[in-house]
């Protein structure tokens, strides 16, 4: 099993969130985060005086995935997400020993 | 049938005009609240909203008495005692001569008019001291500034003389035009803001630390309010329901306006974009420049009146970082500035069509109006700032007038006031209770007796 985490542009969430589902996906977690990489931040201007602001808000999205499944929904997540400018965001996906439904008990793959 | 002896237009436009100004200092709390950070925003709009509470009892008590009774010598303060709380003007009656008539109203409408003009003026000053104040000494500043600072200067610029009442020297003496108090609302406190801005010392982190306006939607709802009341300021200044107080109506939506796009024509040019907070702030810089000019310039005089103040007041705002005073809100840059404009205005583009008749330096009038203004600005001007400097500088000195660095750090909303602005997430706001928390005390008593308890 494996949990892919992708960090996507906020107004990117509904089109990935569809793809997602249409691939079959049943759950995810979705929190906002900020951050940045290339993109670096931005500057504001109030009353004539400038802040840089290093910080842009993403979206953090999170599947638990069978192993078997995790490389397909890694290409769905990142040609969903893709508008081809910086700052984009990045997928990555890491192993995961134990899943459990709290509502049942059930472990591994009969949890997800 | 006995005729009317009230004017009833007359007191109507008064008392309404008088809760149109009260609603300014709510408006400023706005204004103000969302151009600080989250931590601190309800000790900005608590000194708004404490002002409210103290200046109206003060006022009541001897306040109004000191500002508008009889003067006590050289027109500088009215007698403190003569009405103190206000004693036999329940009944009283006084007149407005306006459009060849004359109208009798209430005194205590004008006392209730007059009451919302000392509130907003001391609101206003806390805008230089956003962050980083105690919540007690600042209720304790309003009261003794109030006294030693407003009173006496709304004594000299609106308490004018009639039949046997001698009022201030500005109005009577001087004879300098300040129709609703370029002078003694925005001068005052503009030059109070830079005192208290000096005598407080700069924000941790000023300059290094990103101090954002924390909700830009707030500032533009209490720019709207400050628009809305700011008609009560400047049209009921007129008085009387009459030819004055509509033209003064129109060229404060005038300069108002002119004074937005002023601001954002600036900014469009200098920084790239034209921003809400720029679009708001001209709006309290025009209706500022438009207060003490309002009677005495024709409705294209008040667009001029307006962009130049848009422009003024725009560029302003950037002399603290030059200078190296930390007046978080900028009131010098607005209040300061837009008000010495506003007045010095008269003496420029003042046209004897307009209400109060007096022609200014562009309508041949020459420099007599001109020198007027000047000396009335800076008489205010230089007494607000010394008196300030004074009360603020005894103040921090003995009780402190700044919370601590750690207090600072945390936030005053917090330390000062043990509350804070929002509880947006979503832990606490699905059940009213605080994530990781204890319920209300009232609540585990409850649970103790044995009660089902829901929140």
């Amino acid at each position: 099993m494996k949990l892919v985490t992708a960090i996507i542009k906020p107004h990117m969430l509904d089109e990935v969130k569809t793809a997602l589902e249409s691939f079959g996906v049943e759950g995810m977690t979705v929190s906002e985060a900020s951050g940045f990489g290339r993109q670096r931040g931005h500057t504001e201007v109030y009353r004539g005086a400038e802040y840089t602001v290093d910080l842009v808000p993403k979206v953090r999205l999170e599947v638990l995935v069978d192993d078997d499944d995790a490389k397909d929904i890694i290409d769905v997540l990142v040609k969903s997400a893709r508008t081809g400018r910086i700052g984009d965001g990045k997928v990555w996906s890491v192993p995961v020993d134990e899943i459990v439904r709290v509502r049942t008990g059930e472990r591994g793959l009969d949890a997800l | 049938m006995t005729p009317l002896e009230i004017d009833t237009g007359t007191t109507a436009w008064l008392l309404a005009s008088a809760a149109l100004v009260l609603l300014m200092t709510p408006g400023l709390a706005f204004f103000y609240g969302g151009m600080v950070r989250a931590k601190s925003v309800l000790n900005m709009m608590m000194m708004s909203f404490g002002a409210l509470a103290s200046i109206t009892v003060v006022w009541v008590l001897w306040g109004y008495s000191t500002a508008f009774g009889d003067d006590i010598g050289y027109g500088l303060l009215g007698n403190p005692v003569q009405y103190l709380g206000l004693k036999d003007l329940m009944g009283a009656t006084t007149q407005v001569s306006f459009d060849d008539q004359t109208g009798t109203y209430p005194v205590m409408a004008f006392v209730a008019f007059q009451a919302v003009f000392a509130i907003i003026t001391v609101a206003l000053i806390s805008g230089a001291i956003a962050d980083r104040t105690k919540f007690g000494v600042w209720m304790a500043f309003t009261v003794i500034w109030g006294t030693l600072v407003y009173f006496p200067i709304a004594h000299w610029v609106f308490d004018f003389s009639s039949g046997e009442h001698v009022g201030g020297w500005i109005a009577n003496n001087l004879k300098a035009i300040d129709f609703a108090g370029g002078t003694a609302v925005h001068i005052n406190a503009g030059a109070a803001g830079l005192a208290l801005a000096i005598v407080l010392g700069k924000r941790l982190g000023w300059k290094r630390d990103p101090m954002r306006p924390h909700n830009l939607t707030l500032v533009m709802l209490g720019a709207g309010l400050l628009w809305f009341g700011w008609f009560g300021f400047n049209a009921g200044s007129a008085i009387a329901a009459g030819t004055t107080a509509a033209t003064v109506w129109v060229n404060t939506m005038v300069a108002t306006g002119a004074a937005s796009l002023g601001w954002l024509i600036i900014e469009r040019i200098r920084d790239g974009h034209a921003t809400s907070l720029g679009a708001a702030s001209g709006v309290v810089a025009g209706l500022v420049a438009i207060t003490p000019s309002c009677s005495s310039v024709s409705p294209v005089g008040a667009i001029i009146v307006g962009v130049l103040a848009g422009v003024i007041c725009a560029l302003a705002v950037g002399l603290k970082y030059r200078l190296g005073f930390d007046d978080s809100l900028d009131v010098v840059g607005v209040h300061l500035f837009g008000g010495l404009w506003g007045t010095l205005a008269v003496g420029f583009l003042a046209t004897a069509a307009a209400p109060a008749g007096v022609d200014g330096l562009f309508y041949g009038g020459g420099v007599d109006q001109l020198w007027r203004q000047a000396v009335g600005a800076f008489a205010v001007l230089a007494y607000s700032l010394i008196l300030s400097l004074i009360i603020g500088f005894v103040l921090h000195k003995t009780v402190g007038f700044r919370v601590s660095e750690e207090d600072e750090r945390t936030g005053v909303d917090e330390i000062e006031h043990a509350e804070t602005g929002y509880d947006l997430g979503t832990f606490a706001g699905a059940r009213g209770l605080s994530y990781g928390g204890s319920a209300p005390s009232q609540v585990e008593s409850d649970t103790k007796n044995g009660q089902e308890v829901t929140a």
